[in-house]
């Protein structure tokens, strides 16, 4: 039986109060706040930084690897590779995009349960919307992973007793591409079509695994449509009280996702309680997928590095204006210095291992150098090295997206020295002797050229 | 194998340096013509009678075509070389390099740069494509990690370096309001400077040299040859460069308070040369001000303090006009400015005028008469990953 046998779920460092929306958009806003993805932060990065977390304690490799996101970095060309590169998986395993709607993440779990060997699902999401629209104010930014398996791979944490899946043509909500936000039929169309939608799948899915709804230990309802997601939970039978939250007062709705980041946290609750849990998750996208999972022993043993409720506690205030500038919804005087470069293709290419996979070198003399040097035959891993600020400085003149720029030199433990560029920071956070961890980051996009390369940011409380 | 020099084999007869300055009306020609023209008239040669020709430019043109063409040299070798900022003094080694190996009886070495057609402010690396993964820190923000580590490793508080830095801008500043060739020329307190707002570290826009176009020009013949084209030529010493192999960026043993290439080249110039002791023996430095702590940090690298003292002497002026060895007495890149490829031969030029006698009135070092030996010295590239030119010119 194949099922679940790692997962991550990732929030970015910044929030946005809710409240903070009115005063400027002249509309919008509510309660709450909402996650941001940073400016060096896209849907790969975020997809990357969840994967990292479901691959650290993985008990193996992934033979392939889906990557699922609304928000694509690029058209044409596949952004699961970049997502590839940066984990260092085997050129072997394949790599595919799953892009356009929220559908795409449920389809590629579809995919990865149905696939042979250990199957990596990425999802990574901005959601956003015009400035003091409600898509601006419910959405979130954020990342997950679930590296899909059986009993072969290594122990598998929750089973998959049954799936289901309805489709249904019908145009609730629809964004050409290009378009910054996109629009929604009147509420109530597809509010009703969900709501039968999710109904029907999660019964037939139920029917599947053999499980009545009040056996039910977990019920997550991802989906852009929240009323719908409330009212599919509300007719589901399954208790209120063991209806997932769906983060929608602290991270927003994180569109694709949203499914593995809800699946993440019910996971995590599950971790301290009996085995045998029941969770579903049903997503709400152009039709109804739902998954029957149920939590083994195994799952017990298994460590949390960051579990999704930590991150939620977590994170740092934005402010609006920056949220606005970041998304490029307000555009900014840009620093007085000349624009970087597009990055060289054939240059990234040879030197994907660096760039992508954060892989330096060590020599005979036992040193490890950053970038590697041909000289060196040992590569040296660094994306999940740790490491001590030596010396740092702020630089305000530098071309940033978002000055300032803040610069430290990091010795690495085990080894190795880097000048690296901090983020996720404020400049008067940093201190000499102050701990970092690599991140995967887009530096800058130069002639549409998204540059990926990994940063470094502040060790925080409830990380690993 | 070793590194032996050319001491005493081949002298500078003529020199030519224009005002650094925001030449808006100039271009590189223009600055070309106006440096050569004066090295030619200075050593009392023609463009003829020069036999080679090196030219350094770090991004203002490309080959010899950059001199040859402005100067309509016709049938000469003409090379273009590029060392980051110690490009002009490169221009000058293979020069006079080229004039000792009896290739050539007169050659010229020539800097250039046009940096403010470019639009920004500072300097602009070249682009050179890349896997976009290089840092993209300014020069500024790098060396503003030199200040707060040497403070650590010495006991200086940061308002103290604030006051070290400040006094050493201040001491270039004033040094360069008697210069008629330097862009800035206006005195600054030391109050003043310490009240700058930090753009890159701890560093204000004034701890960082100035932004400027310039050239400068140095003929150099045979030593033997020398008096027959002035009465008071400047004698090659030493030549010393190093290009370091950047392991300063990567090596944990690294700590920001010392740039090991330049204390390398320094070793060389110095054996070369025949000095012991320089900081008795010279009779003044020309130095890489780039910014603040990097002259800080030069003045032990460079021998002329102990490890740990310099900025106790800076503070008791032993580098002023009038101290015990001026340092940067034309006002260094502080008032100048730095066209990457002429700094190197207009720190030259002040060396030329010194030792000579010429410095303009309020601006002769205290040492004229007693010491007749200069030093010049260029770095360029980051704390870690630099390169360093030392050269020690003399009078006899």
């Amino acid at each position: 039986m194949r099922g679940i046998l790692s997962w991550g779920g990732y929030l970015p460092h910044r929030r946005l109060d809710r409240r903070t929306i009115t005063g400027i958009a002249g509309k919008g806003g509510g309660k709450g706040t909402r996650t941001v993805a940073s400016y060096d932060e896209d849907a790969v990065t975020l997809g990357v930084a969840a994967a990292r977390l479901a691959l650290r304690h993985a008990p193996a490799s992934p033979a392939s690897l889906w990557f699922a996101t609304t928000d694509p970095p690029y058209l044409d060309k596949t952004n699961a590779t970049t997502v590839h590169a940066a984990l260092r998986l085997d050129r072997e395993a394949p790599a595919y995009d799953a892009v356009g709607s929220v559908r795409s993440a449920a389809g590629a779990l579809r995919a990865a349960l149905a696939s042979d060997g250990p199957a990596l699902v990425v999802a990574g999401d901005l959601r956003g919307g015009l400035p003091g629209g409600a898509d601006e104010s419910a959405g979130g930014d954020g990342g997950a992973a679930l590296l899909v398996g059986g009993e072969e791979a290594g122990p598998v944490l929750a089973e998959l007793l049954g799936a289901a899946s309805v489709t249904e043509e019908f145009t609730d909500r629809w964004r050409v591409p290009g378009e910054a936000a996109s629009r929604l039929w009147e509420e109530r169309f597809g509010e009703t079509r969900y709501t039968a939608l999710g109904a029907e799948a999660l019964k037939l899915a139920l029917a599947r695994a053999g499980v009545g709804a009040d056996a039910v230990g977990a019920l997550a309802v991802a989906g852009l449509h929240a009323r719908a997601a409330t009212a599919v939970a509300a007719r589901s039978g399954v208790p209120a009280e063991r209806v997932v939250d769906r983060l929608d007062a602290s991270v927003g709705s994180t569109g694709a996702a949203q499914p593995g980041l809800l699946l993440a946290g019910a996971l995590e609750d599950a971790v301290t309680g009996p085995a045998g849990r029941v969770i579903v998750l049903l997503v709400l996208a152009d039709g109804a997928d739902a998954f029957v999972f149920r939590t083994t022993e195994a799952l017990a043993a298994h460590p949390v590095p960051r579990p999704v409720a930590a991150q939620v506690a977590e994170g740092a205030p934005v402010a609006y204006g920056t949220f606005l500038a970041w998304r490029g919804m307000l555009p900014v005087e840009p620093p007085r210095r000349p624009e970087p470069a597009r990055p060289s293709s054939s240059a990234a290419a040879r030197n994907a291992a660096w760039k992508y996979g954060f892989t330096g070198s060590r020599g005979d003399d036992g040193m490890v150098r950053m970038p590697p040097s041909p000289l060196d035959d040992a590569p040296a891993l660094m994306a999940d090295a740790t490491g001590t600020v030596v010396t740092f400085t702020v630089d305000k003149l530098a071309y940033s997206p978002s000055p300032p720029v803040v610069f430290a030199v990091v010795d690495f433990d085990g080894g190795g020295r880097l000048p690296i560029e901090l983020t996720d920071v404020a400049a008067d956070e940093v201190a000499i002797g102050g701990r970092v961890e690599p991140v995967f980051r887009r530096l800058f996009t130069a002639d549409g050229i998204h540059n990926y390369f990994w940063k470094a940011r502040p060790v925080r409380g409830g990380e690993a | 194998m070793g590194s032996h020099g050319i001491r005493d084999r081949v002298a500078i007869v003529g020199m030519g340096c224009t005002r650094f300055t925001e030449h808006w009306d100039k271009g590189v020609d223009e600055l070309l013509l106006a440096s050569t023209d004066e090295a030619f008239a200075s050593a009392g040669v023609t463009k003829e009678e020069v036999d080679a020709y090196w030219l350094g430019t770090a991004q203002s043109g490309m080959s010899g075509l950059t001199l040859s063409k402005p100067l309509r040299l016709k049938d000469k070798p003409v090379t273009r070389v590029e060392n980051y900022c110690a490009t002009g003094s490169e221009a000058l080694r293979q020069a006079a390099y080229a004039v000792a190996s009896g290739a050539y009886d007169v050659a010229m070495a020539v800097g250039v740069e046009k940096v403010k057609d470019s639009g920004y402010q500072g300097l602009n690396a070249f682009p050179i494509p890349n896997d976009g993964t290089q840092r993209t820190l300014t020069a500024a923000a790098m060396f503003s990690m030199v200040a707060p580590a040497y403070g650590r490793k010495y006991g200086v508080s940061d308002d103290e370096m604030r006051t070290v830095l400040a006094r050493i801008a201040s001491k270039n500043h004033a040094n360069g309001a008697r210069n008629p060739r330097a862009q800035f020329r206006k005195e600054m307190s030391v109050e003043r400077l310490c009240s700058m707002p930090a753009v890159a570290g701890g560093l204000s826009v004034f701890d960082c040299a100035g932004v400027a176009d310039g050239s400068a020009a140095a003929i150099v013949v045979r030593a033997e040859d020398a008096y027959r084209y002035t009465d008071k030529p400047l004698f090659i010493k030493a030549l010393s460069f190093v290009a370091g192999d950047g392991s300063g960026l990567t090596d944990p043993a690294y700590d920001y308070t010392t740039f090991p290439e330049v204390a390398a080249s320094a070793r060389d110039a110095y054996a070369q040369a025949g000095i012991s002791d320089p900081a008795a023996e010279l009779a003044m430095a020309e130095v890489h001000d780039c910014f603040t702590p990097t002259e800080l940090v030069l003045l032990e690298d460079l021998g002329l303090a102990e490890r740990g003292s310099a900025w106790k002497k800076v503070l008791d002026g032993a580098y002023d006009l009038d101290g015990a060895l001026p340092v940067n007495p034309d006002g260094g890149l502080k008032s100048f400015g730095h066209p990457v490829g002429a700094s190197g031969l207009r720190m030259m030029f002040e060396a030329w005028l010194q030792l000579r006698g010429e410095a303009p009135d309020g601006r002769r070092i205290s040492t004229f008469g007693d010491r007749s030996l200069a030093l010049t010295h260029n770095l360029g590239g980051y704390p870690g990953e630099m390169v360093s030119f030392v050269s020690i010119l003399g009078t006899r």
